[in-house]
């Protein structure tokens, strides 16, 4: 038995001890260091640029612009590729440009003997621009004379709309219709490791990248396309990552160490970029402008919610639209018996490009679903639990979207649980005493819920495939390869722990290779969606039977015993008495070694997964605002999640605390800003652009409710991204509760509060 | 990797003098919190350094025969807390103090190094202008003290000469002894972050009236300020919520915060006169006032 286990994490001691090692740490001797020349405008074109005072500066092996590298665009995003061409990501990406489309875009690289030379060399390129009016919102991109930031386009990456049920029908007929827009704001991943990624060739033809990547295999087919050269001649390395977030799920630096180490020879050439150059020229989350209608009856039934949105991708697309579609279907598994639609258009702008967060849509749009939800209970006088509980989804319901039926929804036990072990229903005693104590008071207390559903993996949007493969070592472990990428989430764990309950040995005589290798891992995407658990089990599990098959068979070779007499039990193959009758370390040698019978036994096994499961949550918060001081404390936070059967429950709690406190962050403090006239990013560094810290988290509390999802080889759901949805519109909700405030907008930081208590006359 | 082209680590203050005397225009650098930082930016002006990290003569903290207290431009925060948290001095200078950066920055950042740096944001400030603090200066051509008040010039810039190195700030008993202060720090995070408007109050009560009231801001105005005025027309004035009020309505009137990106002007003014309200209040009770 492992899974259901708390085992730990197979890289703690390793990373606690530094001895886990990084794309930065691993580097080769007289490795060159190269430097992107980003913009200082946001919309422009680059009308001469002036190189050779950089090139003259000693230290300094090339300095390379528009004009030097291949013209074949790429797109960036981290998607599986799509046989159906007009199903494909924007190809709108070249190496470095003259088109400048945000502040920071890349319009010149220098390579250098260090990164000193390198910066110094930077300063002495001269550029001059011409620059154009910054269209920032989706009036001025979608302008009709507003200037094409891509040609052809109209500004426009993607549009998209569905309708579950009579809407209109329903918004006709029903006792009340709220109504609310609601728009988020740009927030950075802000992931530990910056992007790295350095490359060399090792023959006159081979091109090998090493890189902090979410996405190894399709990182080499995108960087063969953006260099036009065959697949088979680049190879992508993943060693361990410090964190993601998705920022890694698209193709930010490898195409270009790779075009750089083929410029000057195969020596190598590493792109380390700083914490600013990170906030402002990768990706961002998009920030989405969402108009809402939801229409209610008297006797608390949800009949309708109408969505109607529009999604900024900045200067290019990366995951363009997939965000904004993906985020639509993601409501009705939650509310599947109210009639729903769903529209969205995603712009370009001269902002920074969005790209997949942790998330992908769900919380700009739950942030909105959630919120209007919460109008609705009030207006109808309805405890927001109880309103919820009315209408979310159960087991059974069908996904109107898909028309599949939906195997596991735990979504009511979540509320159940949640309502009790929160106090709910005495708290909200307690603060009616509480505010009414002190009307006129300034501290005041508030309670506020939210609930969402997710996928578990991005099928049937994308192919979901997965490849594990084992090997019975000479010491009688077992090796497990996976395509699937650790980035810090536990994936590794969890896939021991599968790995380990299929073959019948303990996790410690397991060990999983971590690195990805494209010229050796099994294909893998990689890691996004929340998919390691949901769809590499299939995979895992089924090369875990496989190879305690064989290693059964060749027992049954040795032993001349019935191979159904048989069994794997720790470090043996046992009878059906329990006797130990080989070790596995002796079936090992004797299968390697022996001159005539048996062989290495391995398994492997690549598998399509093609099924999606929802899974679901809720975050109940309680906060007291000081309404002087503009300022929100949370007293406490709970999530309560149905991911399904939990593998490995510290780690999955691990998962709920790192998504909640990255919620609370991006609800209460993080934005990127922008200057609303030029473009200009103000704040890319971690002392303005506010991400908490430690002293700004509360405590976080969370609990499970197992539900078994039919169609996980383990029963299990997602839970990477999950955590993080429902936890701003709750907070949003409490300070709802607390004052009467509703705040549309994020973040909801001590200045927004200030503008909007001035605006109810609180201050 | 930093761009440092020249580096003379001093052996004591009488070295660093002499060393900023032969090279005048080069950058102290002490705990190198804030010159590090400019020297990754790429800052010009700070490639020739002169290391003086850790002196013996400038991390001690005593008091003299007077009673005044003297600390050393090169302690650490860190250290600075532990002394006076140690024996209950200053709070509001251990709360500035605390809520510099993060322990990590505190470890190394020192307390000259944060008046020398001239930010009107610096958090330190708003207590030592608020206990009436003085620096002394030397040189090779002597030494001199001016109140930490008037040592500030202007946006990121103090009247420290060329040649000139900060030993000591020195805080005079009657400045401190038998009085309640306070100091907050209004942040958009309770961490590494840089003041919206820091405030910091010292007070003396005696038979419920204020006897002496000192109140200094950061980041309201282009420097850290007093509010003398006010302070002024308060002294020997009977404890009382109104006394409070009219302190928070009058505050703005020597206070002029920038508006910027980071916050409104509006924003910054409501801040500054509900910290009035709040730091007095405490400092008052601290002092034993009753309201």
């Amino acid at each position: 038995m492992s899974v259901g286990l708390s085992q730990e994490r197979l890289d703690a001691k390793a990373k606690v001890t530094g001895r886990c090692r990084f794309t930065a740490d691993l580097t080769l001797p007289g490795i060159r260091i190269a430097k992107y020349l980003h913009s200082t405008i946001a919309h422009g074109k680059v009308t001469s640029i002036d190189t050779s005072e950089a090139l003259a500066l000693p230290g300094v092996e090339g300095v390379f612009t528009f004009a030097d590298i291949p013209k074949v665009p790429f797109a960036t995003a981290g998607h599986a590729f799509n046989l159906d061409p007009a199903a494909r990501d924007k190809e709108d990406r070249l190496l470095l440009t003259e088109h400048v489309r945000y502040h920071g875009d890349e319009i010149a690289v220098v390579v250098a003997v260090d990164g000193l030379t390198a910066s110094k060399a930077l300063k002495k390129i001269k550029v001059t621009y011409e620059e154009y009016p910054a269209l920032l919102n989706h009036e001025q991109a979608l302008d009709d004379t507003a200037r094409e930031l891509h040609d052809g386009s109209g500004n426009r990456v993607g549009e998209h709309s569905y309708q579950c049920g009579d809407v209109p029908a329903a918004l006709a007929s029903a006792d009340a219709i709220l109504k609310g827009q609601f728009q988020t704001q740009m927030v950075q991943h802000c992931h530990m490791e910056n992007h790295v990624a350095w490359a060399y060739m090792d023959d006159t033809d081979h091109i090998v990248v090493m890189s902090s990547t979410q996405i190894p295999h399709i990182c080499r087919r995108i960087v063969s396309q953006a260099l036009d050269i065959p697949m088979s001649t680049v190879q992508v390395i993943k060693p361990a990552i410090g964190g993601g977030f998705g920022n890694k799920q698209d193709v930010v630096l490898e195409p270009m160490v790779a075009f750089l180490t083929k410029q000057l020879g195969g020596i190598p050439v590493m792109l380390e970029l700083t914490r600013e150059e990170c906030l402002t020229s990768t990706r961002i989350r998009h920030p989405f402008r969402v108009n809402i209608e939801c229409a209610v009856n008297n006797d608390g039934t949800l009949k309708a919610l109408a969505m109607d949105v529009s999604s900024n991708t900045g200067g290019y697309a990366s995951h363009g639209h997939s965000i904004a579609k993906a985020a639509g279907s993601k409501v009705v598994p939650l509310y599947p018996n109210a009639a729903i639609s769903y529209q969205a258009i995603t712009h370009y702008s001269n902002l920074p490009s969005a790209g997949a967060m942790r998330g992908y849509g769900s919380p700009q749009i739950v942030f909105a679903v959630e919120s209007i939800m919460e109008e609705a209970a009030r207006k109808l006088g309805m405890d927001s639990i109880d309103f919820r509980l009315k209408n979310v989804a159960q087991t059974g319901d069908t996904n109107p979207l898909t028309g599949k039926v939906i195997e596991s929804a735990g979504i009511r036990e979540c509320l159940h649980k949640g309502r009790e072990q929160f106090l709910w229903d005495q708290k909200k005693q307690d603060h009616s005493r509480f505010n009414s104590a002190c009307k006129t008071g300034n501290i005041r207390r508030g309670l506020g819920v939210a609930c969402f559903s997710y996928g578990s993996g991005t099928y049937p949007a994308s192919v979901e495939i997965a490849g594990a493969r084992m090997i019975l070592n000479q010491d009688g472990r077992v090796t497990v390869q996976i395509g699937a990428t650790e980035i810090g989430q536990g994936s590794d764990t969890v896939i021991a722990q599968m790995a380990a309950e299929k073959l019948g040995i303990p996790v410690s005589a397991i060990r999983v290779v971590s690195t990805q290798d494209t010229d050796t891992t099994p294909f893998d995407p990689g890691s996004f969606a929340s998919r390691q658990t949901y769809v590499v089990c299939q995979a895992v599990a089924e090369a875990g039977d496989l190879l305690r098959q064989r290693i059964l068979e060749h027992a049954s070779c040795m032993l001349e015993i019935a191979v159904d007499q048989l069994t794997v039990s720790e470090d043996a193959v046992i009878d059906t008495s329990d006797n130990v009758l080989l070790s596995l370390k002796d079936l090992a040698l004797d299968a390697y070694y022996h001159k005539t019978r048996g062989q290495q036994l391995t398994a492997e096994v690549s598998r399509k997964v093609t099924t999606n499961a929802y899974s679901y949550g809720c975050t109940l918060v309680e906060v007291e605002i000081d309404i002087a001081l503009c300022q929100l404390t949370i007293l406490a936070i709970r999530n309560i999640h149905d991911s399904g059967k939990i593998i490995n429950p510290d780690l999955a709690a691990g998962q709920v605390y790192g998504g909640v406190g990255m919620g609370i962050s991006g609800a209460l403090s993080e934005e990127l800003l922008a200057d609303p006239e030029t473009g200009w990013i103000y704040n890319n560094n971690l002392l303005d652009y506010k991400i908490a810290t430690m002293m700004d988290s509360p405590d976080i509390s969370c609990d499970f409710v197992e539900t078994h999802e039919p169609t996980a080889a383990f029963g299990n759901k997602s839970l990477g991204e999950p955590p993080l949805l429902s936890v701003a519109p709750a907070i949003r909700n409490a300070i709802l509760d607390a004052t009467g405030v509703a705040m549309n907008q994020l973040p909801m930081s001590p200045k927004a509060l200030f503008t909007a208590f001035r605006a109810a006359e609180l201050i | 990797m930093f761009p440092i082209d020249q580096y003379h680590r001093a052996s004591s203050v009488e070295h660093a003098c002499s060393l900023l005397a032969e090279y005048p225009g080069r950058k102290l650098i002490a705990g190198g919190t804030d010159v590090l930082i400019r020297l990754r930016e790429g800052k010009s002006g700070f490639s020739s350094l002169i290391d003086i990290h850790d002196l013996d003569e400038l991390t001690w903290i005593n008091h003299t025969a007077d009673g005044t207290l003297q600390i050393g431009s090169g302690v650490t925060f860190t250290q600075l807390i532990n002394y006076l948290k140690n024996d209950s001095l200053l709070p509001a200078l251990v709360e500035g103090s605390s809520s510099i950066g993060g322990p990590q920055v505190r470890n190394m950042a020192t307390l000259g190094g944060n008046i020398c740096n001239g930010a009107t944001s610096a958090d330190s400030a708003a207590p030592l202008l608020a206990f009436n603090a003085r620096i002394t200066l030397k040189s090779q051509s002597g030494t001199r003290e001016v109140p930490v008040e008037d040592f500030y010039a202007g946006p990121g810039k103090v009247h420290l000469e060329p040649d000139e190195i900060v030993t000591t700030f020195s805080i005079n008993q009657e400045d401190h002894q038998n009085t309640g202060s306070h100091f907050y720090k209004y942040a958009m995070r309770k961490a590494m972050d840089i003041a919206t408007i820091g405030c910091a109050a010292v007070c003396r009560i005696e038979e419920n009236r204020i006897q002496s009231l000192r109140l200094a801001y950061t980041v309201a105005a282009p420097v850290p300020t007093r509010c003398h005025v006010l302070e002024e027309q308060v002294n020997g004035q009977p404890v009382s919520g109104k006394l409070i009020r009219d302190i928070a309505a009058m505050v703005l009137e020597e206070l002029s915060p920038r508006n910027s990106w980071r916050a409104s002007k509006d924003f910054r003014e409501h801040i500054i006169r509900t910290l009035a309200d709040r730091v007095v209040t405490e400092a008052i009770i601290r002092a034993g006032g009753q309201l």
